[in-house]
C-alpha cells in the first residue's frame, strides 16, 4: 500500500521505436532481401529497406516527459542521427490484469 | 610513452596491440577495463577491435557510454592522444570524437583481407613514419567498415585533410575495384579536426611483428613514439 502512493505521480508508458536507414544511406541488407523475394518469384517488389523496432516500457510523470525522454534516448543511443531517422509512439500503459 | 588499452566485453584485439606495444616496442601498457574511468596516467587511448558489447543496437553503440569511453572524451579534449581500430573506430564515431558513420560493407561480405592503402597526410603523430603517398598494405576485419558522412560532411574532411589512409591498388591508385567496404572517397581512416584523434578500419597491429610477415603498421607506432621524445 506505501508502495502504491510512492508512485501515485507516475504513469506507466509503453513506447514503439521505429529506426530506419536515412534514404540517402544505401542498405545492401535490403537488397540481399529483395533478390531472395525475387528467387520466390515476387518480380514485383522494387525496394526493400531494413530497419529496427524497438519496444520499451518506462514510468513517467506525463506523456510529454516520457515523449522528451524517449526523443534523447533516440537522439544519443537508440538511433544514430548521422545514418538513421527514428519515429517513437508512445501509449499509457494498461496495468495488467484489469 | 605509456598506453592504455581499453577493454570491452566482447573486445578481441586488445592483447595483440598490447604485444606490439610492450613485446615489440618496449613500451609501457595499461588494460583499462571499460567500467574504469581513470586515465590520467595515460598519454595514449587506444581503442581496440572486436565486438564491444556485441555490437549489439550497433557497432560501437553502447561502449560510448562507458566510464573508459567517457574518460577518453576527457582525454581527447585536453588535446591528448587517441586512437581507435576497427571497432574502436566504430566507437569514435559514434560518440562524436570522429565525424561520419561505419555502415554494413557494400558487397555484404564480412572482409577479412589483406588490402593496400595510400597514407594521405604525414605531418600527424600517428604518420610521421610514412612518406606521404607511401602504399602500405595492412589486414583488414569487419563486416561493418563502409564509411559514410554526408556531402557536406566529406567535403569538410577532404577540406581539412582529414582523411588520413585511403583504399588503393597496389600502384596506389584508388577506385571502386579495390574499395574492400564501399567507403565514401575510399576512406579507411580519419582524424579528428585538430589531428589528436585517429580512427582507422585497417588493423595496424597485426602487420608490426616480422613473424607475421608484414610490417608496414610498425611506423605508425615508432612514429608516435618518435612524437614523444619530441615533445619532451
Amino acid at each position: 500500500m506505501a508502495q502504491s502512493s510512492q508512485v501515485s505521480s507516475q504513469h506507466v508508458y509503453e513506447a514503439k521505436v521505429y529506426v530506419t536507414l536515412r534514404p540517402s544511406v544505401l542498405d545492401p541488407a535490403g537488397t540481399a532481401v529483395r533478390s531472395g523475394l525475387s528467387h520466390m518469384g515476387y518480380d514485383n517488389i522494387s525496394k526493400v529497406r531494413i530497419g529496427k523496432y524497438i519496444e520499451l516500457e518506462l514510468t513517467a510523470e506525463n506523456k510529454a516527459v516520457a515523449q522528451q525522454q524517449l526523443d534523447k534516448m533516440c537522439d544519443q543511443l537508440l538511433a544514430n542521427p548521422v545514418i538513421e531517422n527514428y519515429r517513437v509512439e508512445v501509449f499509457e500503459s494498461v496495468p495488467a490484469g484489469v | 610513452m605509456k598506453f592504455g588499452v581499453i577493454v570491452f566485453p566482447g573486445a578481441n584485439c586488445d592483447r595483440d596491440i598490447a604485444y606490439v606495444l610492450q613485446d615489440v616496442l618496449q613500451q609501457r601498457v595499461r588494460m583499462v577495463w571499460h567500467e574504469d574511468s581513470d586515465l590520467s596516467d595515460i598519454d595514449v587511448v587506444v581503442v581496440p577491435g572486436g565486438f564491444s558489447y556485441g555490437d549489439y543496437l550497433r557497432c560501437g553503440a553502447i561502449a560510448q557510454f562507458s566510464p573508459a569511453m567517457r574518460a577518453t572524451a576527457e582525454h581527447a579534449s585536453q588535446g591528448k592522444l587517441v586512437m581507435g581500430i576497427c571497432n574502436g573506430f566504430q566507437v569514435l564515431t559514434e560518440m562524436g570524437l570522429l565525424p561520419g558513420a561505419l555502415v554494413r560493407n557494400r558487397d555484404l561480405h564480412f572482409v577479412c583481407d589483406r588490402t593496400s592503402m595510400t597514407v594521405e597526410r604525414t605531418n600527424l603523430p600517428w604518420t610521421q613514419g610514412y612518406a606521404k603517398g607511401q602504399i602500405i598494405t595492412l589486414p583488414i576485419a569487419h563486416g561493418e567498415g563502409c564509411y559514410y558522412a554526408e556531402p557536406d560532411a566529406i567535403k569538410a574532411l577532404e577540406d581539412n585533410d582529414q582523411v588520413i589512409f585511403r583504399y588503393s591498388d597496389r600502384s596506389g591508385s584508388h577506385g571502386s575495384a579495390t574499395n574492400p567496404n564501399g567507403s565514401i572517397n575510399h576512406i579507411a581512416g580519419i582524424c579528428n579536426r585538430a589531428g589528436n584523434v585517429l580512427g582507422m578500419m585497417p588493423h595496424p597491429e597485426r602487420a608490426a611483428d616480422p613473424v607475421l610477415g608484414n610490417t608496414d603498421g610498425l611506423a605508425l607506432f615508432e612514429g608516435l613514439l618518435k612524437s614523444a621524445l619530441v615533445a619532451v
